[in-house]
């Protein structure tokens, strides 16, 4: 995890924001209009936990914004009592960014999921992320779309039955935090919508994270794409799939913490046993590494079935943000010219009297 | 040698050359002496949208045209008395503008037989006698400047390159410019590269000198300076002054300016002046695309700034979707549309009036919006202060058509006092509009009916808004049927009222009992208002009025069509004011359509006017 920036109050990522000492519980956070997902969506189990998250930040309710796009994740804002806005397929994130680069005293939260963020909008995601503009986006991952019924997405397996795939999906899926990476986002994660402990771990990393910061939230889909994400829940066997990433520790996992990545010179940790390579050689996690090539290696240890599953924060790094650098520039031109005088703009070039 | 000084009241000039050639900074240049001299003036640059097309070739032609008088004028002249032709190339591409008994100012060093052919010429048309109806002055311009420049460090291809510096040195003599200005400017340009400066200098006074001297020009000529209102005057393209319009708006309102845009000809210069301009507290977001550059903006307004995007048709159809969510939410906008010749790419660098219906209707659902079209270069000022105060006090998206014709032409602009601009302030909602401290997003203002604008850091305040649809005052989502259609019919009412809060249409018609009265809208303003010059003057009658507020119309607009028995509409496109007209106020509006990339030219709307006058 990144060090906290204002020690204060511990969230890098709100050091311009305002702070409230009110006492804040879940219940401020919830609005009065009814949540309408299918019973059983994993949408119910995140916005829960971001609820009693939001508390924790200590930022005045009126400072945070949620921006979202189309699609069953998208109704988010209207269950949260804060600001929002539910605007266009894909566009989520250009609309952040002009909130966040002309407000540096709000914390920003964008809500998408994979086809909204994927797909129609992901130009704008990848380039929010590469500008590091001060935002939070958290990325719903179902693997299907939900709010059109049930047409295959771009993370959807290839070969997937749908309604528009009846032979199967020809599609090769994105891996949404390999391409977060490709885009060199400063933060990267991946959580799990039935792990609220896990979930919740992640969005305080974020909103310490200064700059853009990425969340892969896999979410199940009850109708449309039901039990997708199963051998990650499945007590029984999750063990074996799910990679636990922890800055500062060696990677293991496996029931009793048997098995452990190996560095290898290029590309892809191994899998070992930890009996058979011993603890001092398991690959020891840092999310701080400058080259985004170690985390995305790390990301294609994912894959269809689940074999290997890091959940997590790849990649925290640090980098000037976008909205920060803008102001900068603004209070530069305004400490060498002086303010801006519109009578001297008028008349600014060649000029001449008449009379 | 003192030679003949002949006085004229105007004079149009073309400078014509190869891409490459300067021609735009040597128009440029002369326009600034000019209008530091006093006259009044109008400019046309036309250039293609390569930026270095084959050198010698037709496509790589690009000119600049120059009218200027001792008079008010208003448009950058039908044909140009005086064509200035570095090339074939731009001889052969310009000879049809010119009329009989024009000057013409070639360069024979690129007469050769190789350029000649490039351009289809089988022999040198300055050699045969195929020009004599035009006053031909063969000048070696680019071996006269290599030769003045023989002493100076700098290779030929440098020397050659100043050949634009000569001819504007020529030409301010030839019309009597003052000099200083192209000096300063040479100056500043060239500061880090003193042998250029020199070397350019020199090539400038070489061309002053080379008229003044030799016997290829017997006469000079002097036009007097205009006389202008009394103020501070300076030159200014319609994209300058749009810029300048924002920043004004952004003041006037109280709103810091926020532009998020895409680059694209022929809007791409007010992105790049407003970058220049952070001291006012400008910020500009270079977007990934066009839609992000307009979301961009919307989310800025949602935060309380001026959310501004500037684009061109092609962008604005990228755009529709986001300025329908601002209809949707009710949020302040502005989108700039520098119109071009359309559909798809068109013509990038030529102008065109063909998107007022893609404004007014280019959108899924009633969509409504304030729609703006400056007249001149220099009102573009004043349209993009209008475009900013309806936006911010009616909470939506404008508009603003402005074209290529106004974005890069010019003409002297008498600057306003900065104390006499309107104050448009709008103030933030500060306060729950409910019932025991509720706060109702949708909840008008009974007068305007717009909504309140709530940003975010207000406490008290916190509510959600989006494009789905948004039960009436309270802003909850609603799929009521009678909702939806009483918020359709309050958005559209909320539009149409600002027909109240606009000026009413003037009507210039100094005659009694006019019959024909002529209708124009945006870019047109000064051909129609030149051709209407030209009727009046021969005796005829004829009414002009020109449209700023294309949505809504001017309440009085109806009532104007009425006293006419013609209305005659001249457009840059197939006729969509028109469509407008006829279907709004079931008047038989005559129109006059042509699509070239071009502005009108007076004599032939004129005619076109005489015609209408004449018929039954």
């Amino acid at each position: 995890m990144t060090e906290p920036v204002d020690g204060d109050r511990g969230f890098g990522g709100l050091k311009l924001v305002p702070r409230t000492d009110a006492k804040q519980t879940m219940k401020d956070f919830k609005s009065d209009q009814e949540v309408r997902w299918c019973p059983g969506c994993g949408d119910y189990a995140i916005l829960a936990a971001f609820q009693s998250f939001l508390p924790e930040l200590g930022v005045p309710r009126e400072n945070i914004v949620i921006v979202s796009g189309i699609g069953c994740s998208s109704r988010f804002p209207y269950y949260l009592d804060t600001y929002g806005f539910h605007s266009i397929h894909g566009r989520a994130p250009a609309i952040a960014t002009g909130l966040a680069s002309s407000r540096p005293d709000l914390s920003v939260w964008v809500i998408t999921g994979d086809g909204d963020g994927l797909s129609i909008g992901g130009n704008h995601l990848i380039h929010a992320l590469r500008r590091n503009v001060n935002i939070n986006i958290l990325l719903f991952n179902n693997r299907i779309y939900g709010l059109t019924k049930g047409q295959y997405s771009p993370t959807s397996e290839q070969g997937m039955i749908t309604k528009s795939t009846p032979m199967g999906s020809l599609d090769n899926p994105f891996n949404p935090i390999s391409l977060a990476l490709g885009a060199e986002a400063t933060f990267v994660a991946r959580t799990i919508d039935s792990d609220r402990k896990h979930l919740q771990s992640v969005l305080r990393a974020a909103a310490d994270h200064e700059g853009a910061s990425f969340i892969e939230i896999y979410q199940n889909c009850p109708i449309f794409n039901d039990d997708a994400f199963e051998p990650l829940k499945d007590a029984s066997v999750r063990d074996d799939h799910i990679l636990r990433l922890e800055h500062g520790e060696p990677i293991k996992f496996g029931a009793d913490g048997g098995k452990g990545l190996k560095p290898t010179p290029y590309g892809t940790p191994e899998v070992v046993d930890v009996a058979t390579a011993g603890e001092d050689g398991l690959l020891v996690h840092d999310a701080h590494v400058d080259d985004p090539a170690y985390a995305f290696a790390l990301s294609r240890l994912d894959g269809p079935g689940f074999p290997h599953t890091p959940i997590g924060v790849f990649r925290s790094v640090e980098r000037p943000t976008y909205d920060a650098q803008m102001s900068a520039q603004v209070d530069e031109a305004r400490e060498r010219q002086g303010e801006g005088e519109l009578g001297a703009l008028l008349a600014s070039g060649d000029t001449w009297q008449v009379g | 040698m003192t030679k003949q000084v002949q006085q004229l009241d105007r004079v149009i000039i073309r400078f014509a050359g190869d891409s490459g050639d300067g021609m735009q900074l040597t128009g440029d240049r002369f326009t600034q002496e000019t209008a530091s001299f006093g006259n009044d003036l109008s400019t046309l640059p036309n250039f293609p949208a390569e930026i270095r097309a084959p050198a010698g070739t037709l496509p790589g032609v690009s000119s600049f045209q120059l009218h200027f008088a001792d008079h008010d004028i208003m448009t950058p002249g039908d044909a140009p008395n005086v064509l200035v032709a570095m090339n074939p190339a731009a001889l052969k591409a310009n000879l049809g503008d010119l009329p009989r008994g024009a000057d013409l100012i070639a360069n024979t060093d690129e007469f050769t037989k190789r350029n000649l052919s490039k351009v289809g010429y089988e022999t040198n048309p300055l050699e045969d006698d195929s020009l004599s109806e035009f006053r031909v002055h063969a000048v070696p311009l680019t071996s006269l400047t290599v030769k003045a420049l023989e002493d100076f460090e700098i290779s030929k291809k440098d020397a050659e390159r100043a050949k634009n510096m000569f001819a504007l040195g020529l030409l301010s003599w030839l019309y009597n410019r003052p000099t200083e200005g192209t000096l300063r400017f040479l100056e500043s340009k060239f500061a880090k590269k003193p042998e250029i400066l020199k070397s350019n200098v020199a090539a400038f006074q070489a061309g002053w000198n080379y008229g003044e001297t030799t016997e290829a020009f017997s006469v000079s000529y002097e036009i007097k300076p205009a006389v202008l209102p009394p103020g501070t005057y300076r030159n200014i393209t319609g994209n300058l002054a749009l810029s300048y319009g924002l920043i004004a708006g952004s003041r006037l309102s109280g709103r810091p300016l926020f532009l998020g845009s895409y680059p694209i000809t022929p809007a791409s210069d007010i992105l790049h002046e407003l970058s220049r301009h952070k001291k006012f507290g400008v910020r500009t977001f270079q977007a990934e695309d066009e839609i992000a550059g307009v979301g961009a903006a919307l989310g800025a307004a949602f935060g309380g700034s001026l959310g501004v995007t500037t684009t061109s048709g092609p962008g604005m159809a990228l755009k529709a979707e986001t300025i329908g969510l601002g209809v949707s939410v009710e949020l302040p906008l502005i989108v700039v549309d520098v119109q071009r010749a359309g559909p798809s790419t068109g013509m990038p660098t030529k102008t065109e009036q063909a998107d007022l219906l893609q404004a007014m209707f280019g959108r899924n659902g009633e969509s409504p919006v304030p729609v703006i079209a400056p007249r001149s270069p220099s009102d573009c000022f004043d349209a993009a202060i209008e475009a900013v105060r309806i936006a911010t006090k009616y909470r939506t998206p404008v508009v603003l058509l402005s074209d290529g014709y106004l974005a890069n032409g010019s003409e002297p602009w008498r600057l306003p006092e900065v104390s006499e601009l309107p104050d448009i302030t709008v103030a933030d909602a500060a306060e729950p509009n409910g019932e025991d401290g509720a706060f109702l997003p949708f909840k008008r203002d009974p007068e305007t009916l717009a909504r309140p604008w709530a940003v975010p850091g207000t406490a008290g305040l916190e509510h959600r808004i989006g494009g789905i649809e948004k039960s009436d005052v309270d802003g909850n989502i609603s799929y009521s049927p009678s909702n939806h259609d009483r918020m359709v019919r309050l958005r559209q009412a909320k539009i149409d009222g600002i027909a109240n809060d606009i000026e009413p249409l003037e009507v210039d018609d100094p005659h009694d009992d006019t019959k024909v009265l002529v209708l124009g809208w945006g870019g047109t303003y000064g051909s129609i208002g030149a051709a209407v010059r030209r009727i009046r003057r021969a005796g005829g009658k004829v009414a002009q009025a020109h449209l700023r507020h294309l949505n809504p119309f001017p309440a009085n607009l109806g009532e104007v069509l009425g006293r006419y028995d013609k209305v005659l509409v001249p457009e840059i496109n197939l006729g969509q004011l028109a469509l407008l007209l006829r279907g709004r106020f079931l008047v038989d509006v005559i129109g006059y359509n042509r699509v070239r990339g071009l502005p009108f030219k007076a004599e032939e709307l004129a005619g076109v006017i005489q015609d209408v006058i004449d018929s039954d």
